[in-house]
C-alpha cells in the first residue's frame, strides 16, 4: 500500500498505462512539460516523449477528432479536457462520431478513446470551471463514463478505462484531486470492475447513492446520521453509464428508503434515471419517494455562493428526514 | 516545392464568374492560378509540374479513366431513378463531379486511406467498394455498409468535416507506425501511406475544417485534403462560405495549396498524386480545391431552379469532364465506337446489377443494433435487449393464430 493523492494516484496510472500498452498516448493542452494545469501529467513527456504525450493546439473538437483518427489506426488516445465546461467544442465529435462508430460500422471499427475531464465545483474558480454536464453524456448511447472518488479507484479505474475497446469518459473530482488515500499498485491488476458500484458503509435505515466529489460528502452526512441512531448505507456509483443498478435495488430491498446525491442540476439529471429505475424495480420495497439532492437549475453559480449552490452534508440529512418521515 | 505552384490555363475556360472577380477584389491580388492539363476542346497542355504526372499514364490507364468516370455517371443516373421509386429514402447525386473523384481515388494507392464526406461515390468505386453495399445507407438498412477495413475507404459522415479531423489523426497513426518500425527493426522512418480528406466548400466553413488544418500544419501529418468545390453547399453559394479562392487558405496553415480543375481527370490525377507523394515523402499536408459543378440537386430532396440560373447549369455542362476525354481518346486514335459502346454496355450492366441487388437489400433484424452498441459487454443493453425478446415473443402467438384465422376463412 501507498498512501497518494488523486491526481498522483492518475498520474501513476497513466504513467502504468503508457508502459503497458505502446499504442496508447495522451494528447490534450499544456499536458506537456507544464504537466497540466493540475499536474496530473506531471513529468509524462519526459518518460515518454512528445510522441506519446501530445501538446496539442488549443481546440477541444481537435483533440477528440484527431483521437478518433488515431484509434482507427490502432491507436488508444487518452484526451485530456482543461476543464468541463470546455468540453462543449468537443460535444459534436463524442456524441454524433465518438460514441456511434462501431454502431454504425455493424463493429467493424472500435475507437477505444479515452476522455479526462476533470469536472465539479468547490474551488472557487471563475464560470466554466466548475461544472457537472455528465448527464448530457450519459444520455449517449455508446459512451461509458466512470467517476473515481478516491485515490485507489483513480489509480486502476484510468487504466481499466485505456483498455476498455468502448469510449470512456473519466470524469475526475477535481476539488478531491489533493484528497489522499491508500492506493494498493503491488497488486497485479485491479480487483473491481469500474461499472461495478461499491458499498462503503453498511446501513438498514435508509441508502445514499453518491459519486464523485459527493462521496465524502454522503459518508460524512451517514456518520453525522449515525449520531443520532439512524443507520446509513453508503453507496459509492462509480460508473454512471452503465449504472450499477443490481446493486443500488439490493440496497434499497434492505434500506427501503433511497436518497441521490451529485452536483450536477437535480432536474434532467442521474438521480432522475435511478428514481425512476428504482421506482420500477423496488416499489414495493420504498418506504418513502425516492429524494434527489443535487444543483438547482440555474447555470453554476459565482464562487462566493457555490457553497449555497454545493449539496452538503446538511442538505442530505434534510432529505434523510424527509425519506424518514413517511 | 513552395506556395507558389506553377499552372497553367487556357483560353475559354475562365469560369465566368463575379464571385471569382469579388474574391480577387478583396485579395488585391489575383485568384489562385488554376492547374488544367486537359481544356474543354479536348486538346491537352503542358505544365513544368504536372505534365510529368500526366504523361505516366499509360493509354489503358486514360481509357480506364473514362470508363471509370462513365460507369459512375451511369450509376448515379440509375440510384437518382431508384429513389424516385421510393426504393431509396435519398440519393446524393455527383454527376459533375466524376473527374474529380474518379481522377484523386485513381490517384491513391492500396495503402492509402480514404474519409469520405457523402458524394464520393466515384472515388468508393476506385477503391473497389461494392456500389450496392454503397446503397445501403440510402436505403435505410445500415448507417454504414461496408467495412472499411476492405478497402481503406470509411464510412460516410453526415456530419460536415467531422471526418476531416479523423483523416489526421489517422495521418498521425501513420507516423507513429512509422517510428516503432523504425525502433524495431530499422526501418525508414517516413510514411508509407499517406490519407485523403474529401470535404466540400460548404463544409469548409466548419471549424472542424480549422481545427484539422491546424493538427495537421502542426504535425506535419501525411494527409491530403481534397476539397470539391462545387459552388453550392445546397442553395447557399461559395462566396457566402469564403471571399478568397478556398486554395489560398492553405497559406495561412503553412502548407501548399493548389486550385485544379475538378473537370480535368488528368490534371487533377496528377495534382492527386503528387500531393499523396509530397506526404509520404514526410512534407505533410497538401490542400487540394478541385474547381467543380455539381450539375444537379444537392439531394433528391432538393430543387435547385428555385436557387440558381439554367444558364450556369449550361455553362459548366459545356465543360463536362466525360465529354472532354472522349475529344481527346477520339483524337489521339485511343479509343473508338467500339471502345464506348462497350463502356455504355458496361454501365448498363453495372446499373442493372446495382438494381437488382438494392432490392434485394434485407432489412436487418433490430437485434444486430443491440449487439453493436458497445464492443464490450454492458448491463443496460443486455437489460433492454432482454425486455424486448419477451416483449416480442408475447405476439408471436397472437401472429399464429392471426394466419390460422385467416386459413380458416374467418
Amino acid at each position: 500500500m501507498t498512501t497518494m493523492t488523486i491526481a498522483k494516484a492518475i498520474n501513476e496510472g497513466l504513467r502504468a498505462a503508457l508502459a503497458a500498452n505502446p499504442k496508447s498516448l495522451l494528447m490534450g493542452e499544456d499536458i506537456g512539460p507544464l504537466g497540466g494545469v493540475y499536474r496530473v501529467t506531471d513529468g509524462l513527456i519526459g518518460e515518454f516523449g512528445p510522441d506519446r504525450v501530445v501538446d496539442t493546439p488549443l481546440a477541444e473538437s481537435g483533440i477528440i477528432g484527431t483521437a478518433i483518427g488515431l484509434a482507427l489506426r490502432g491507436y488508444s488516445p487518452v484526451c485530456e479536457i482543461q476543464f468541463d465546461g470546455f468540453v462543449f467544442p468537443g460535444f459534436n465529435q463524442i456524441t454524433t462520431q465518438l460514441a456511434k462508430m462501431h454502431a454504425r460500422s455493424h463493429g467493424n471499427l472500435t475507437v477505444p478513446v479515452v476522455i479526462r475531464i476533470p469536472y465539479g465545483g468547490g474551488i472557487g474558480s471563475v464560470e466554466h470551471h466548475s461544472e457537472s454536464p455528465e448527464a448530457l453524456f450519459a444520455h449517449t448511447a455508446g459512451l461509458r463514463i466512470i467517476t473515481p472518488s478516491n485515490p485507489h479507484d483513480a489509480y486502476w479505474m484510468i487504466q481499466q478505462a485505456v483498455e476498455c475497446q468502448d469510449p470512456v469518459i473519466i470524469f475526475e473530482p477535481k476539488r478531491r484531486y489533493w484528497l489522499k488515500g491508500d492506493v494498493d499498485v503491488q497488486a497485479p491488476g485491479p480487483s473491481e470492475d469500474p461499472f461495478k458500484a461499491h458499498v462503503l458503509r453498511e446501513g438498514t435505515d435508509a441508502t445514499v447513492v453518491a459519486y464523485g466529489p459527493l462521496v465524502p460528502v454522503a459518508l460524512a452526512a451517514a456518520n453525522a446520521a449515525a449520531e443520532d441512531g439512524r443507520s446509513v448505507e453508503v453507496i459509492d456509483l462509480r460508473s454512471i453509464s452503465p449504472i450499477d443498478f443490481d446493486a443500488v435495488t439490493a440496497s434499497v430491498q434492505k434500506t427501503g428508503r433511497l436518497i441521490v446525491a451529485h452536483e450536477a442540476p437535480t432536474f434532467g439529471g442521474i438521480g432522475g434515471e435511478i428514481a425512476a429505475r428504482i421506482s420500477e424495480r423496488a416499489f414495493h420495497s420504498l418506504e418513502a419517494p425516492v429524494m434527489r439532492v443535487g444543483g438547482f437549475h440555474m447555470p453554476y453559480p459565482v464562487a462566493k455562493v457555490e457553497e449555497d449552490y454545493l449539496p452538503d452534508i446538511d442538505r442530505i440529512l434534510e432529505a434523510l428526514d424527509r425519506a424518514l418521515s413517511y | 516545392m513552395g506556395t507558389h505552384l506553377p499552372s497553367t490555363e487556357f483560353d475559354g475556360t475562365a469560369v465566368d464568374d463575379q464571385r471569382e472577380a469579388d474574391a480577387e477584389a478583396v485579395m488585391g491580388e489575383p485568384a489562385a492560378q488554376m492547374v488544367q492539363l486537359l481544356g474543354p476542346d479536348g486538346k491537352l497542355g503542358a505544365d513544368p509540374v504536372f505534365s510529368a504526372y500526366a504523361d505516366k499514364l499509360t493509354q489503358e490507364d486514360l481509357r480506364g479513366l473514362y470508363a471509370d468516370m462513365a460507369a459512375i455517371r451511369r450509376f448515379d443516373v440509375e440510384a437518382t431513378a431508384l429513389q424516385r421509386q421510393g426504393q431509396l429514402a435519398l440519393w446524393v447525386p455527383l454527376t459533375g463531379q466524376e473527374a474529380a473523384q474518379i481522377g484523386s481515388g485513381r490517384a491513391s494507392q492500396p495503402q492509402d486511406y480514404i474519409f469520405p464526406t457523402y458524394r464520393e461515390h466515384g472515388v468508393a468505386l476506385t477503391r473497389n467498394v461494392d456500389l450496392a453495399e454503397l446503397l445501403r445507407q440510402f436505403r435505410g438498412v445500415s448507417n454504414g455498409g461496408w467495412n472499411p477495413k476492405d478497402t481503406n475507404f470509411h464510412l460516410y459522415t453526415l456530419v460536415l468535416a467531422a471526418q476531416t479531423l479523423h483523416a489526421v489523426g489517422y495521418a498521425m497513426g501513420i507516423q507513429r507506425d512509422q517510428k516503432l518500425a523504425a525502433a524495431t527493426d530499422g526501418a525508414k522512418e517516413q510514411p508509407d501511406a499517406a490519407v485523403i480528406a474529401y470535404f466540400g466548400d460548404g463544409a469548409s466553413s466548419e471549424g472542424d475544417v480549422h481545427e484539422s488544418m491546424v493538427f495537421a500544419s502542426s504535425y506535419k501529418a501525411p494527409v491530403v485534403f481534397f476539397c470539391q468545390n462545387n459552388h453550392w453547399a445546397i442553395s447557399v453559394p461559395t462566396n457566402v462560405q469564403t471571399r478568397v479562392p478556398l486554395s489560398n487558405r492553405a497559406k495561412g496553415y503553412g502548407f501548399p495549396g493548389i486550385r485544379v480543375d475538378g473537370n480535368d481527370v488528368i490534371a487533377v490525377h496528377a495534382v492527386t498524386e503528387w500531393a499523396l507523394e509530397h506526404a509520404r515523402q514526410g512534407n505533410g499536408p497538401v490542400l487540394i480545391e478541385a474547381f467543380t459543378y455539381r450539375v444537379g440537386a444537392h439531394t433528391t430532396a432538393d430543387d435547385p431552379t428555385k436557387y440558381r440560373p439554367s444558364t450556369e447549369e449550361d455553362a459548366w455542362r459545356a465543360k463536362d469532364p466525360l465529354a472532354r476525354l472522349e475529344k481527346y481518346l477520339r483524337a489521339q486514335d485511343l479509343a473508338d465506337d467500339a471502345f464506348f459502346a462497350k463502356v455504355k454496355a458496361d454501365g448498363d450492366e453495372l446499373a442493372g446489377y446495382v438494381r437488382r441487388t438494392a432490392h434485394d437489400l434485407e432489412n436487418p433484424d433490430i437485434r444486430q443494433a443491440f449487439a453493436n452498441v458497445y464492443a464490450q459487454a454492458h448491463p443496460l443493453v443486455a437489460e433492454e435487449l432482454a425486455w424486448f425478446e419477451e416483449y416480442s415473443a408475447g405476439f408471436a402467438g397472437e401472429e399464429e393464430s392471426a394466419g390460422q384465422a385467416a386459413k380458416a376463412g374467418h
